[in-house]
């Protein structure tokens, strides 16, 4: 999903910057907000965003004979909201168009918008919607959803760019979802996998911060022992 | 719960390692230079150059297994703390009770 430097026109660099800014800047006061009202909650946060670091930077292959990458975004969205992701993405963007050359400075606008805005957004929406189907599923499909709503981002951004000569927008719009979002279904499942992994992990052992963001019911054995007291 | 994390664990790698098996031969080109490629086709030009690039691939796997050591590390030692502070805390529940209990026998 990262479209690469320069490979945006001016024009269309500027308007995904403006489009994308709102939400990190909603994103930087959320945290303030987290922090004050639950510092308890700040090592998970930052642990959301290394999750997001680790899974971006592991290019995986696909069964199209391609190779792509999951954005582990989707975990932070469901803990958190999806803003805090918003500024956690840009983050991750920035240090791989920064150091390695992936991604770029004038396209950090619209990847940032895929990655960071439009993916946790519709993990969060998915796992709104789909929390009574249980925790786990739901997680998966937050986070399966929302990596391929950003690959489809991505293909929409690159076709409005580069509309084909002769079949229009809707021609390369099919070109650049052709590369992406086929490549992305496999990698979409192992994202899900992956999250749901975590969050087992994270009900297991950090039951506390959960139910502080109300992810999580307080637990039953905390309950007893506070109706014992 | 552990061997349930255990078989996705596994699962997510048969996911992985299955296209290397299915489609041995393919190139697994990276999906962004597919997409830059296309767009090359059309005779584009890029109008800014990155400030600094990875001057060989293996700098640029030492940049990627840094982000990838950053995270992980981080995702590490927060799992690790929160289950050894779980881990004291059942201990100092269970010595209570002990205690409690040797009260009750006085």
């Amino acid at each position: 999903m990262h479209i690469m430097e320069g490979y945006l026109p001016p024009l269309h660099a500027v308007a995904w910057t403006v489009t994308a800014a709102p939400f990190v800047v909603a994103g930087v006061r959320r945290i303030q907000r987290v922090a004050e009202d639950h510092p308890e909650t700040k090592l998970l946060l930052a642990t959301s965003g290394a999750f997001a670091f680790v899974l971006s930077a592991l290019k995986i292959p696909s069964v199209t004979g391609s190779c792509s990458h999951p954005t582990g975004v989707g975990l932070g969205a469901v803990l958190f909201g999806p803003n805090v992701m918003a500024v956690l993405g840009t983050i991750v963007l920035l240090f791989q168009a920064l150091l390695l050359a992936h991604g770029g400075l004038t396209t950090l606008g619209a990847n940032a918008f895929s990655m960071a805005v439009v993916g946790p957004w519709v993990a969060f929406g998915v796992w709104r919607m789909a929390s009574g189907m249980g925790r786990s599923l739901a997680v998966f499909l937050a986070a399966a959803l929302g990596n391929l709503a950003t690959y489809c981002t991505t293909s929409v951004q690159l076709a409005l760019a580069f509309p084909d000569p002769a079949t229009g927008i809707g021609g390369a719009l099919v070109k650049f979802l052709s590369i992406f979002a086929i490549t992305q279904i496999p990698l979409a499942v192992v994202e899900g996998l992956l999250t749901v992994v975590v969050v087992n992990l994270l009900m297991q052992y950090s039951r506390d911060e959960l139910s502080t963001l109300s992810f999580a019911p307080r637990t039953a054995s905390r309950a007893k022992v506070v109706g014992a007291e | 719960m552990r061997s349930r994390n255990g078989m996705l664990l596994l699962l997510a790698a048969a996911i992985t390692i299955l296209p290397l098996l299915v489609v041995g031969n393919a190139e697994f080109s990276g999906s962004d230079g597919q997409a830059r490629d296309v767009i090359d086709g059309g005779g584009y030009e890029p109008w800014f150059e990155p400030l600094w690039e990875p001057p060989s691939g293996e700098i640029e796997s030492l940049l990627f297994s840094l982000q990838a050591a950053l995270g992980a590390g981080l995702l590490g030692y927060y799992i690790g703390l929160r289950k050894g502070r779980r881990e004291e805390k059942g201990r100092a529940e269970r010595s209570r009770g002990e205690r409690a209990e040797l009260h009750a026998g006085d």
